[in-house]
């Protein structure tokens, strides 16, 4: 039995799936949990392919290697598709998430036959409506949050908000943006 | 009531300069340790605390200048991981011979050849025998912990030697997880003001730091450095005591997970213990007395104390994550090997290594090492000495 979530996320060096894990990390130890939020070192650079990694739950999490056998994965960049084994190992009772503006159906093929649950959000749509730029990290945490029923939506969102005020105390005018993009977000992934 | 929070390894190791507030902070930068020297910098700049920060051309200077503070008197500390360490070499010698009280955040990164980022222990290993005092830890807590005790433990009047304080790099230094912080007020207590007794701008006594010593000297000089690391064990004891006072939290030479009935036992350094522990676990729950003894101390070694502690074992496994390139061991294997057969210990030991130059060491890899000790002690395989955990094939 597994006592903690695993999630691995996919992207390329500058996209901010680091970022994001680091984000998620950070929202579930406001609701009380423990948690891992590390990327996958090497020589990467812009647009490299890079790793990173979560695991969440209610015990203290001691082990500290790579996720081979993740619950959840999100692929921040479908360009990785063609040359990432994106669901090596993933456990066909959890989920992929995957950022792109085409169908599910067209994405299916690419999953070398994988057997699970399949989501597809459009990041970039939902950032260029509520941000007017392309910042994926927002909606994919909020794909995540949703697939993955890690938090309840509404303690998520709420926490979040508090986050951002942190984050953005000096430049509160990008608060609004970025809530609009989470709260998008959620409901687009499908 | 302690602060829970969450931050990386190396955020955490910052957050503990931020609460001591040194005088001198020299540093270079160099992957994965920059973050130190920079968080610190930032503090410095945001007026929390007024440490002065030195930026050098190069570890042989950042050392250099820590060990110049020292001297003259003041509390000071640098960062570095790998080539940095390397390039510190002559420094590290003279910082111990000269009985200079500093603190080293070591963030420990493969040396290069060829060139690595990630973690293993050939730095600070390589650094062993430079009259150090090193203590490691497994995660971001005891990165933490160990840190805010460093200084007490250097600065005793019956130590009086530098220390490296180690956490591997990126697996600890750059994860968030949680933590708890304890509050400014009582560590400034706990860490206290440092009033040392000989410094080189106390006008009143004269004095003079690292000068030649001829033959009649020099070996009184090292009698007296390995003294000083004897009665480091004593220190280390009563200060991890006092630690626990305000933190709650329990530290030693070493950490000895369900080894009280262990038949099979693993000896490790590091963030690997933690990922050691969850395959005790799994083995337990199959009714295999598996165990773990997670070395904290590596200088002074802890021989006879680990020997003690292994005493009802029937195998050992003790893994390194540096090789010695002796052809006959590692420098744990090696030290733990010494300690048994002076201990007068008939356990079977292998000596593997693992986690070299970041390779990933997982739950499977320790299971794997406790299958093989099964078979040891059963006599179904002979041991073998050496093997490289997760080698690819």
């Amino acid at each position: 039995m597994k006592k903690n979530i695993e999630i691995r996320w996919h992207g390329r060096g500058g996209q901010g799936a680091k970022t994001a894990a680091l984000l998620l990390a950070d929202v579930a130890f406001s609701t009380g949990m423990h948690v891992q939020g590390f990327p996958e070192y090497g020589p990467e650079r812009m647009g490299a392919p890079i790793t990173a990694y979560n695991r969440i739950g209610q015990e203290p999490i001691r082990v500290h290697s790579n996720i081979y056998n993740p619950d959840f994965v999100v692929v921040v960049d479908e360009t990785l598709l063609h040359s990432v084994d994106v669901t090596k190992g993933l456990s066909k009772d959890g989920a992929i998430i995957i950022n792109t503006s085409r169908e599910k159906d067209e994405i299916i093929p690419l999953l070398n036959g994988y057997e699970g649950r399949v989501y597809v959000i459009d990041a970039r749509k939902v950032s260029m409506a509520t941000l007017g730029k392309y910042f994926p990290n927002s909606p994919m945490l909020a794909a995540i949050v949703k697939v993955s029923e890690v938090m309840e939506q509404d303690i998520f969102l709420s926490q979040m908000e508090e986050s951002y005020k942190h984050k953005f105390a000096k430049k509160p005018e990008v608060i609004e943006g970025n809530m609009n993009a989470l709260k998008m977000a959620l409901s687009e992934v499908k | 009531m302690s602060i829970r929070e969450r931050m990386s390894g190396n955020e955490a190791v910052a957050y503990a300069i931020k609460q001591i507030n040194p005088d001198v902070m020299p540093a270079f930068p160099i992957t994965p340790s920059t973050e130190i020297p920079q968080m610190v910098s930032t503090f410095i700049a945001n007026g929390d605390i007024d440490t002065e920060f030195i930026p050098v051309e190069s570890e042989h200077s950042s050392m250099s200048a820590t060990m110049g503070a020292s001297a003259a008197g003041a509390r000071a500390l640098t960062a570095t991981s790998s080539c940095g360490l390397a390039y510190m070499w002559e420094l590290l010698y003279v910082a111990a011979s000269d009985r200079l009280p500093l603190v080293l955040a070591l963030v420990n990164r493969a040396l290069t050849g060829p060139i690595n980022i990630n973690c293993d222990h050939s730095d600070s290993m390589g650094a062993r025998d430079s009259g150090w005092i090193q203590i490691y830890a497994e995660n971001n807590q005891e990165a933490y912990d160990n840190f805010i005790q460093s200084f007490r433990i250097s600065e005793h009047p019956d130590v009086m030697l530098p220390f490296m304080a180690c956490q591997d790099g990126f697996i600890t230094s750059h994860a968030v997880e949680n933590i708890e912080l304890i509050e400014d007020d009582k560590v400034k207590a706990f860490v206290g003001d440092y009033n040392p007794e000989n410094y080189l701008l106390n006008a009143e006594m004269p004095m003079a730091v690292g000068p030649y010593a001829t033959s009649p000297f020099y070996m009184e000089t090292k009698m007296n450095q390995r003294l000083a690391m004897k009665n480091a064990k004593q220190v280390i004891l009563q200060v991890a005591e006092e630690f626990e006072k305000i933190s709650g939290r329990k530290y030693g030479f070493f950490e000895e997970y369900k080894l009280d009935d262990a038949d099979y036992a693993i000896v490790i350094i590091g963030s690997a213990a933690g990922t050691t522990k969850d395959a005790v676990d799994h083995l337990r729950e199959q009714g295999i007395k598996a165990g773990l003894l997670k070395i904290r101390v590596f200088r002074p070694f802890p021989g006879e104390e680990i020997a003690e502690a292994l005493k009802n074992v029937k195998a050992v496994a003790v893994l390194d994550r540096a090789e010695s390139f002796s052809a006959c061991g590692g420098p744990v294997g090696s030290e733990v090997k010494a300690a048994l057969y002076d201990a007068k210990s008939n356990v079977t030991t292998v000596n593997y290594f693992y986690g070299i130059g970041g390779r990933d060491y997982t739950v499977e890899s320790a299971t794997s090492v406790y299958e093989d000790l099964i078979k040891i002690a059963d006599g179904s395989m002979e041991p073998e000495q050496f093997k490289y955990v997760g080698l690819r094939k």
